[in-house]
């Protein structure tokens, strides 16, 4: 274990790659923190966070009240995360529910994700307090083969789902006016990407836990917004940051074994989008002292008749 | 844990005689008072998230504290009022904006924060293999643990706070309502809010030792909420919210004695229950107002400051 | 230099391209417009004009099939509303992008290419020569607005003139033959209300792009418009702009004392124009 930092790197990478847990865990962190950069890119732009983090506790209810029914947990994360995506995609836009009303709704899902807990802990005789902190905080390198097998296949639908509808769908953000006049099914796009960030949020549960999915679905996606501002390839970098997140977190939780695999994996997220907003912020000063401000008036359209 | 039986003086009774309980019952209400007070304005200013941020932060402080041996309470205080000082200081980044692309832009900086403070307390949690019940306890409040020094703190905490809530009053409602009028006026804004989130922040710390970290919603904004949907004057909702803040507290900590079932989900549900009968409430007597004679001065049940429609 | 893509029809000068007749709107029970009547021919610059509220972006969006409407007819390219929308340029009302956004113009006008197929935007190299031709288009469409400047930058960061410049070419790019736009000149200083006006106007001549355009204040755009159309609560009047802003015209069609007066440069003033008791729509 920790020998990767006293023997040759190469060897204890190698060593590392060996071990079924540590190979499971790559594969299912690798497929869900690409499903995750991917659908966070869209978040960010669309301005659904907090859709994101009340989804987030939607999981944590939902998987527990499987657990407390004797499921297995991953019902009740998928169907709880995906219904209440596409109700609130469908709900969306009437204007009824402000920040208050939100976070009263989801702080009271939460507790009833409480309820559950003790349900499944009272009832069940192999019930015990680890099965919360497996929901809340994940718990990647104990991920089975199978699980993680499962995983990267629904990971995989879930991009393919979206990069199926991504173009209409950036439209349909950025332009909506423009896009619907264009014949973009806008009201059908709001509530399919809800389910999606469901899916992708029930997922990213099982890496990192309920509480800190969020980590991993807006940082690597925030990131890549201050590094360019072309949307596709925002798109695609928010993907590989995510990734790369997932690799180094996990690197480093099986080098320090003191430090819980969720812990390093948001950490480099987070690193990840602080050094992209530094950047950004050197960046800005620097153009702004050599950029000539746009003057409007100087902009002549070629062929233009003079104005009176 | 202990029967319940329908004679509800006996319960009471029985309650009182636990040391723990009494305890709890005193925590309770000093941040259930607290909670109600703070709560309104937060509701007023629109800033239930950035309550709900501040409790969030303090979740390692308390684990970190724990670890480290020291108190839970001096981690929460700490963490949460450091944590309000850092957003207080940074350029105001500006309120909800309404075009495309900033507002996530915002919350994608608090939401990593908050994954950021989260994954720290676990971390620290993780040291001293506090899964269990230490976990639990933080995250989603515990009737339990409450010590006589942890009551005394809260106590003053908590005095310190209304106090300062009393001298910050008028300026505060002031900046809160008109911010530029205030400011034209020579109410100093800036150090008003930041005087304000500290205020926030301790509130913060004292509900989290009440229903948990993650949990502080549900009395730092829904009994505030509530007020405002059955009345609009301050005076009687600051009030009203206070009351109901109380009420819950007492009420989620009475059941959770008796309940298997934990404090964290009483309180909130007991908190939303409240919340949507008042806005059951509300409705109805905006539909009869309405459909009652066409008269003009109606009560002035309109769009309250906070808690209403954007 | 007309640009006509192979296979499309060449529409003849004078052909009508939008007619609507006695046409009524409502919007959730209430009456918004009634028994307006227009005609847009090609190469046509109409303005619509009218108080806040009588129903001016209704109007639009009940052209490109965005609304439905509750009496009278309305035919798009002799068809109904929303058939032949890749036929129309449309740029809604809307407020400016946020600062914070960050995707660039040239983004944005490439929605308007191909933003609504299914799918994801490949990679430059993968799409050879249709890829090549979006990219000659955009470019193109670019240049014709004079935003080579300011493309490549995130359009939150360009200013309100700059912005419109961009939806505008994101409008153009697939050739339209009908141009609507809705209070284009609203959010804008009086210099980009000329130059951006100066900017439809040349579209319009040189390419043969019809345009209805509806404005708050007719004077950016006076000097260009072929016709005018005034909407009231009660019906509309249509016509040459001398004919039609006149006092006595529009006294009768609001109902009130309305005068027109023209200021020392030549502008019109319209006095005592009602604004409307309709629910204003909610600006996007």
């Amino acid at each position: 274990m920790s020998a990767l930092l006293a023997a040759d790197p190469v060897t204890g990478f190698a060593s590392m790659l060996s071990q079924p847990f540590v190979r499971h865990a790559l594969l299912a962190g690798t497929a869900i923190s690409a499903l995750s950069g991917l659908v966070g890119y869209f978040v960010v732009l669309r301005g659904q966070v907090f859709a994101g983090d009340a989804l987030s506790h939607v999981a944590y209810a939902g998987a527990l009240a499987a657990l407390a029914a004797g499921l297995d947990l991953r019902f009740g994360l998928f169907a709880a995360t995906i219904g209440v995506g596409l109700l609130l995609g469908l709900l969306g836009g009437r204007g009824v529910a402000d920040d208050v009303v939100i976070g009263t709704t989801f702080a009271w899902v939460l507790g009833l994700g409480v309820l559950f807990l003790t349900l499944y802990t009272t009832s069940s005789s192999t019930g015990n307090g680890a099965a919360n902190v497996t929901v809340l905080f994940g718990s990647i390198f104990a991920i089975t083969g199978a699980a993680a097998a499962t995983a990267a296949w629904i990971a995989a639908g879930l991009i393919g789902a979206l990069l199926l509808i991504a173009r209409p769908l950036l439209f349909a953000s950025v332009d909506p006016g423009v896009a619907a006049a264009r014949g973009v099914p806008t009201r059908l796009l709001g509530p399919l990407f809800l389910a999606i960030l469901g899916g992708a949020v029930a997922e990213a549960s099982q890496a990192v836990g309920a509480l800190l999915l969020f980590g991993l679905l807006a940082a690597p996606a925030a990131a890549a917004q201050r590094l360019t501002a072309d949307p596709w390839r925002a798109l695609s970098l928010a993907g590989v940051l995510a990734v790369l997140a997932m690799w180094a977190g996990l690197g480093l939780a099986y080098a320090v074994p003191a430090l819980p695999a969720s812990f390093t994996i948001v950490g480099c997220a987070a690193v990840e989008f602080a050094a992209a907003a530094g950047y950004r912020a050197l960046r800005g000063s620097a153009a702004k002292a050599g950029q000539p401000g746009g003057q409007p008036a100087a902009d002549e359209p070629r062929g233009v008749v003079a104005a009176p | 844990m202990t029967g319940f039986s329908w004679n509800l003086i006996e319960d009471v009774a029985l309650l009182l005689s636990y040391h723990f309980m009494l305890n709890a019952l005193r925590a309770g209400t000093i941040v259930a008072v607290l909670a109600g007070a703070i709560g309104y304005f937060m509701v007023l200013r629109r800033q239930s998230f950035a309550g709900h941020t501040l409790a969030v932060i303090g979740f390692p402080g308390a684990a970190g504290a724990t670890w480290l041996g020291l108190s839970a309470s001096a981690g929460y205080f700490g963490f949460c009022i450091a944590g309000a000082l850092v957003i207080a200081a940074l350029p105001r980044a500006g309120r909800r904006s309404s075009g495309l692309g900033g507002y996530g832009d915002e919350s994608a900086v608090i939401g990593t924060v908050q994954a950021v403070a989260l994954a720290c307390g676990f971390l620290f949690v993780s040291q001293y293999r506090g899964f269990l019940s230490g976990l639990t306890s933080l995250l989603f409040g515990t009737i339990t643990g409450v010590s006589d020094a942890q009551v005394l703190a809260l106590l003053a905490a908590g005095a310190g706070c209304l106090l300062a809530l009393l001298a910050l009053g008028r300026p505060l409602l002031f900046s809160t309502i008109d911010p530029d009028v205030a400011e034209a006026r020579g109410v100093p804004v800036r150090l008003v809010g930041a005087g304000f989130l500290v205020l926030l922040a301790v509130a913060a710390a004292g509900t989290s030792q009440v229903t948990g970290s993650l949990l502080v919603f549900a009395l730092l904004v829904t009994p505030a909420a509530t007020a405002s949907r059955l009345t609009a004057r301050p005076g009687l909702g600051l009030l009203l919210s206070i009351l109901i803040a109380v009420a819950v507290t007492w009420l989620g900590e009475g059941i959770a004695f008796f309940s298997p079932y934990p404090i964290g989900f009483w309180v909130t549900t007991l908190a939303f229950a409240a919340f949507l009968l008042a806005t059951g409430y509300r409705a109805a007597t905006e539909r009869l107002g309405r459909r009652a004679a066409a008269s003009p001065a109606a009560a002035p049940a309109g769009s309250p400051a906070g808690g209403g429609s954007r | 230099m007309s640009e006509q893509s192979p296979g499309e029809v060449r529409i003849p000068a004078g052909a009508e391209l939008l007619a609507l007749t006695g046409v009524t709107a409502a919007v959730g029970g209430r009456a918004i417009f009634s028994d307006v009547t227009l005609r847009v021919r090609a190469g046509e610059f109409v303005a619509v004009l009218g108080p806040n509220g009588v129903g001016k972006s209704t109007l639009l969006k009940a052209v490109l099939g965005l609304l439905p409407i509750s009496g009278g007819r309305v035919e798009v390219f002799d068809a109904p509303p929303g058939r032949h929308n890749s036929r129309i340029g449309y740029l809604p009302q809307r407020r400016a992008f946020d600062p914070a956004t960050r995707i660039r113009g040239i983004d944005i006008v490439r929605m308007g290419w191909d933003g609504d197929r299914w799918g994801v935007a490949l990679p430059g190299l993968l799409t050879g020569r249709a890829g090549r031709a979006a990219r000659d288009r955009v470019r193109e469409v670019i240049a014709l607005v004079g935003a080579e400047r300011y493309a490549h930058r995130p359009i939150g960061q360009c200013s309100g003139g700059e912005q419109q410049r961009l939806l505008i070419a994101q409008a153009l790019i697939r050739r339209p033959e009908l141009l609507v736009l809705d209070e284009p000149l609203d959010s804008l200083d009086v210099t980009n209300q000329a130059s951006v006006s100066a900017l439809i106007q040349s579209v319009c001549r040189s390419h043969g792009v019809a345009v209805l355009l509806v404005a708050h204040d007719v004077n950016p755009i006076l000097p260009y418009l072929d016709q005018v159309i005034y909407l009231a609560h009660g019906g509309a009047v249509m016509g040459p702009p001398e004919q039609v802003i006149t006092a006595d015209t529009l006294s009768m069609l609001y109902g009130t004392t309305i005068d027109v007066l023209r200021d020392r440069t030549g502008r019109l003033v319209v006095v005592g124009q009602p604004d409307s008791h309709a629910e204003h729509e909610p600006r996007r």
